[in-house]
């Protein structure tokens, strides 16, 4: 077990450094340090020598890869690579250009973002695990065509549909939850409702019809066959023995829209 | 249900109201921010998103007077406008009427108010021994402090006509990047040297994180004569130097703070000059969260600063003279929330939850019809809510500029001109307001916008190249006159004699999105009308940039926000000396007119007087000629307001009308109940169809568990 921890850990390694390299050659070659000054020195009386300032300050000015003014290992170091792109690795995420120090904006922003995150994720998965248990359960019955048809149905709307729909209908019409915003504490929770319903009711179809194939995939294995043949009920089979093996794949495959979450935080900064 | 209500209920508020209940009859008022500005340090602040913050902030020497129109200055730190004396080469004090070219300087003299405190802050915090406290912090002493507040200490202390002289030293701080930089740099006495000497000490100081102290550098063209008093000296005559002197960039800076905002400790938990304004202004920013809101509260230590009892003579049936002689700030407390999609902000505004709006397309049918005459009006919907309409026509144009050296459109001989007016008149700029601003903006006669010294309205400020004056208004020359035009010019109906074939121009546009293809399509088609052909060059803002600057580009499409309400700020982006492909300057059309830039030198300097009018005159009637613009459109701003906010007065000059403005809470409570009554009944109708659905799942198992015992 821990040498597969480790083997997945080393693989990840040259995988960091090449999206590194590639964020690199994206953010400095195609758009290079004087498209940047640019855009951050504004539209008005912008002279060649202020640009050239900007980006002499911010160390932009420096070569890309290797520094041949520079001695011995300086000639590496003095780089923009090195200064500006390695230093991820350790966390450092440095300054973004306007001046505000990046780390500090992730840790502020970390909080409502989860506080949306991690509900949603919980709800979603309970209420998509029970409703796919319910159409396994009614398996070869109308209901479990007429639910599949369902699925489908809500999955086809895009994701945007339900944001407008959710915030026209709960916020507008109804009044129910305000259409926007954040407060922290216990009031947050009139913020959270809706997004995390919307979230929720967009993931839903998809989710339902995902865990319904797990599901039946689970019990078409002999294990399920021996478990019946021992007298266990219906929804006993299904409740404990197929839910607790089919939870391998869907717990994998869930955690990844909280990881997104997480590295969508820190976007902004590099826009 | 009960329970649900109860939750989001509250105690009487209505459950979507996204503030704090307490806050409900407090005097707040609610705003919004798009994007976080990006410099809130009054060197640097230039973008109308900056301004709206810190000018409420910081109190420049000068400020423009709220209600009067034309617009004027009125003193603010100052105790009245600046006397201004000239003087020759030698320093010799030289008459008032003293005629330009003897003009070697200007000394404003500036007699400053005594009254002006800072707003408290940890910066002027001392120890007992008169040390800063919290100027040399350590790692320990930051333990637990992640904003302002955290410091648990604050002091103030009054502002000083040294605080002036340290922020102008400031606009040339290497590590600053004013916009204005260069620009100062050339008219302030002393101030390139010193850039330059700052420049070099800079890079080979000591100790790189610590404090670069700007105060034993001497500049020579400001002098303090005593605590509240302050003379400048600039370059030449130049009368809209005052105009500069009422922005930001002319603020006082408190040494303290900026030795404060140093400390490399402090930059890493995003506490800076530029994230925590230190101003003597009405309001103090308490809350600066860009990720969610920032908040600007009431400055306890704010002077004495009275609403005006005099203004334009509507403005008394206007009710915006109600308060006059009050004391201001009139609003406690402002809260700008984070708000990046338009149609949540417009949906907040109906429910109450935001006091103003402006309009977005999105919005516009919703709001705005027009009356059989053409006139904006308020949809009925929005009439019963009692919201009011404000339209303003801004203070800016955009054109469409001719590269004056292109050897097909440029160039002042007959030939070449008529091609220009040719153009200028198939251009229908009516049908491009609107098509493309749902009416929101007037079509530009000339280089002046409405409400700009020099602009004339009527037929004699018409643009006669492209107008007739018919039924007592100005009617577009029909397109028989462009054909004729292009005739003379040597391109009869737009055929290229050489080639053979129509005229093929090119437009060179930053524009690329599927948004802009109409827009393009629209101007393709307008010189299709006359016969030419129009390519469309998209290139991205730099590559754009870098066309004008080198004078590649043929067409253009540009727009000019006015710094300040001067024609001269207007004409000198034509002005011959300020060309762009040879000096750099902002006259993107590169156009020279030897007469043109003659009247331009002579207006420049005068004052607003009939014979300043005369020769505006004279120079619009040379632009209208020569016709280097397609002068394009003065778009109109249109903003909407709730009845409880009051004094509001379109503004286009000022950045700190904030501290007029008045809420009536207590109204705004009253009708936030009425708009915001939930609706629960569709809670009960969903929970009857989860039954009616769950039964015949429940039927269906019972069915299941009775095969299954059988």
């Amino acid at each position: 077990m821990s040498a597969y921890i480790l083997r997945r850990l080393l693989t990840t390694v040259p995988l960091l450094i090449g999206i590194n390299l590639l964020t690199f050659v994206l953010f400095f070659v195609i758009n290079t340090p004087e498209d940047m000054a640019r855009m951050h020195l504004g539209q008005k009386h912008v002279t060649q020598e202020g640009m050239a300032k900007w980006t002499h300050e911010r160390g932009y000015d420096l070569p890309l890869f290797y520094n041949d003014q520079a001695e011995g290992l300086d000639a590496l170091r003095k780089t923009i690579f090195v200064e500006k792109s390695l230093g991820l690795f350790l966390f450092r995420f440095g300054h973004s250009d306007a001046g505000r120090d990046i780390g500090a904006d992730i840790r502020q922003r970390m909080g409502p973002s989860l506080a949306i995150a991690v509900p949603s994720l919980i709800v979603g998965l309970l209420l998509d695990i029970s409703l796919a248990l319910l159409l396994v359960f009614f398996r070869l019955t109308y209901l479990e065509v007429w639910g599949a048809a369902l699925c489908i149905f809500l999955m086809s709307i895009s994701t945007l549909f339900y944001i407008i729909g959710g915030q026209f209908l709960v916020g507008k019409c109804l009044q129910w939850v305000p259409i926007s915003g954040y407060e922290s504490g216990l009031d947050a929770i009139r913020f959270i409702i809706l997004p995390v319903l919307i979230g929720t009711f967009a993931g839903v179809g998809s989710g339902v019809r995902w865990y319904r194939t797990l599901f039946l995939e689970e019990i078409e294995k002999d294990y399920v066959r021996t478990a019946r043949a021992k007298g266990l009920s219906e929804t006993r089979v299904l409740m404990v023995h197929v839910l607790k093996n089919a939870m391998i794949p869907i717990l994998t495959v869930r955690s990844m829209p909280l990881i997104s979450k997480i590295s969508r935080l820190s976007a902004p900064w590099f826009s | 249900m009960g329970v649900i209500s109860l939750i989001l209920g509250g105690c009487g508020s209505p459950p979507n109201n996204p503030y704090p209940l307490e806050e409900g009859l407090q005097n707040i008022l609610y705003t919004s921010f798009e994007e976080r500005p990006k410099h809130l340090d009054p060197a640097r602040a230039y973008s109308a998103n900056e301004l709206e913050i810190i000018a409420q902030i910081y109190e420049p020497l000068l400020q423009y007077a709220y209600l009067q129109r034309p617009y004027q200055l009125e003193p603010l730190a100052a105790t009245k406008l600046p006397t201004v004396t000239y003087l020759d080469q030698k320093g010799a004090v030289l008459e008032d009427n003293a005629l330009e070219p003897t003009i070697a300087f200007s000394v404003y003299d500036l007699e400053l108010r005594s009254d002006l405190v800072y707003q408290p802050h940890p910066a002027f915090v001392r120890k007992d021994d008169g040390a800063y406290r919290f100027h040399d912090l350590s790692p320990k002493d930051l333990e637990g402090i992640q904003r302002l507040q955290d410091f648990g200490a604050v002091a103030s202390r009054p502002v000083t006509a040294d605080d002036y002289l340290y922020q102008i030293k400031r606009l040339v701080h290497p590590e600053v990047h004013s916009p204005i930089a260069e620009m100062m740099a050339d008219l302030i006495v002393g101030l390139r040297p010193l850039g330059d000497r700052l420049a070099l000490d800079f890079e080979a100081r000591e100790g790189k994180g610590s404090w670069f102290d700007l105060r034993p550098y001497p500049l020579e063209g400001v002098e303090v004569l005593d605590a509240h008093h302050i003379k400048i000296k600039i370059k030449g005559k130049y009368p809209q130097f005052r105009f500069w002197l009422a922005m930001p960039f002319f603020a006082p800076m408190p040494f303290e703070a900026d030795a404060f905002y140093s400390q490399p400790e402090l930059k890493a938990k995003n506490i800076t000059l530029d994230w925590y304004p230190v101003g003597s202004g009405p309001y103090q920013l308490t809350e600066n969260n860009p990720n969610r809101r920032m908040v600007l509260e009431r400055n306890p230590s704010f002077h004495e600063d009275l609403y005006p009892r005099i203004g334009e003579p509507k403005d008394e049936a206007l009710g915006l003279l109600k308060d006059g002689g009050q004391r201001l700030p009139l609003i406690d407390k402002v809260t700008f929330v984070l708000e990046k999609e338009t149609i949540p902000y417009w949906s907040k505004f109906l429910q109450g939850y935001y006091d103003a709006s402006g309009l977005a397309s999105d919005n516009f049918d919703q709001a705005i019809q027009f009356s059989g005459v053409g006139q904006a009006e308020l949809t009925e919907d929005l009439l019963s809510k009692g919201i009011h309409l404000d339209t303003a026509v801004t203070a800016s144009i955009f054109y469409l500029g001719f590269n004056m050296q292109d050897p097909v459109v440029g160039g002042l001989d007959p030939s070449h001109t008529r091609l220009r007016q040719a153009i200028s008149l198939a251009i229908d700029e009516e049908e491009f307001i609107a098509i493309f601003m749902n009416g929101r903006g007037v079509p530009a006669q000339g280089m002046l916008p409405p409400g700009i010294f020099g602009h004339l309205e009527g037929e004699a400020g018409m643009n006669p190249v492209v107008y007739d004056w018919v039924m007592g208004g100005p009617k577009r020359k029909p397109l028989a006159e462009a054909e004729r035009l292009l005739q003379e010019a040597g391109y009869p109906h737009g055929i290229d004699p050489k080639t053979q074939q129509p005229l093929v121009l090119y437009l060179d546009t930053t524009m690329s999105g599927a948004d802009d293809k109409p827009l393009l399509n629209w101007y393709r088609k307008q010189l299709g009308k006359i016969g030419l052909q129009l390519v469309l060059r998209t290139t991205d803002y730099n590559q754009f940039q870098q066309k004008m600057a080198n004078g590649n580009a043929q067409l253009f499409r540009w727009g000019w926000n006015a710094d300040y309400p001067d024609p001269e700020n207007f004409f000198f982006l034509l002005y011959g000396d300020n060309a762009k492909a040879s000096k750099g300057g902002e006259n993107a059309a590169n156009y020279k007119n030897p007469e043109f830039d003659r009247w331009f030198l002579a207006m420049r300097a005068m004052d607003d007087d009939e014979k300043r009018l005369e020769i505006i005159q004279k120079m619009q009637a040379i632009v209208r000629h020569d016709a280097p613009w397609v002068f394009g459109v003065h778009p109109k701003s249109f903003s909407l307001r709730h009845a409880w906010y009051r004094n509001y007065k379109p503004n286009l000059m000022a950045n700190n009308g904030l501290k007029y403005l008045r809420i009536d809470a207590a109204l705004r409570a009253e009708r936030r109940a009425e708009w915001n009554q939930p609706i629960f009944w569709p809670l009960a109708l969903g929970l009857f169809l989860l039954i009616a659905l769950l039964w015949p799942a429940w039927r269906a198992y019972r069915l299941r568990m009775r095969s299954k015992a059988r």
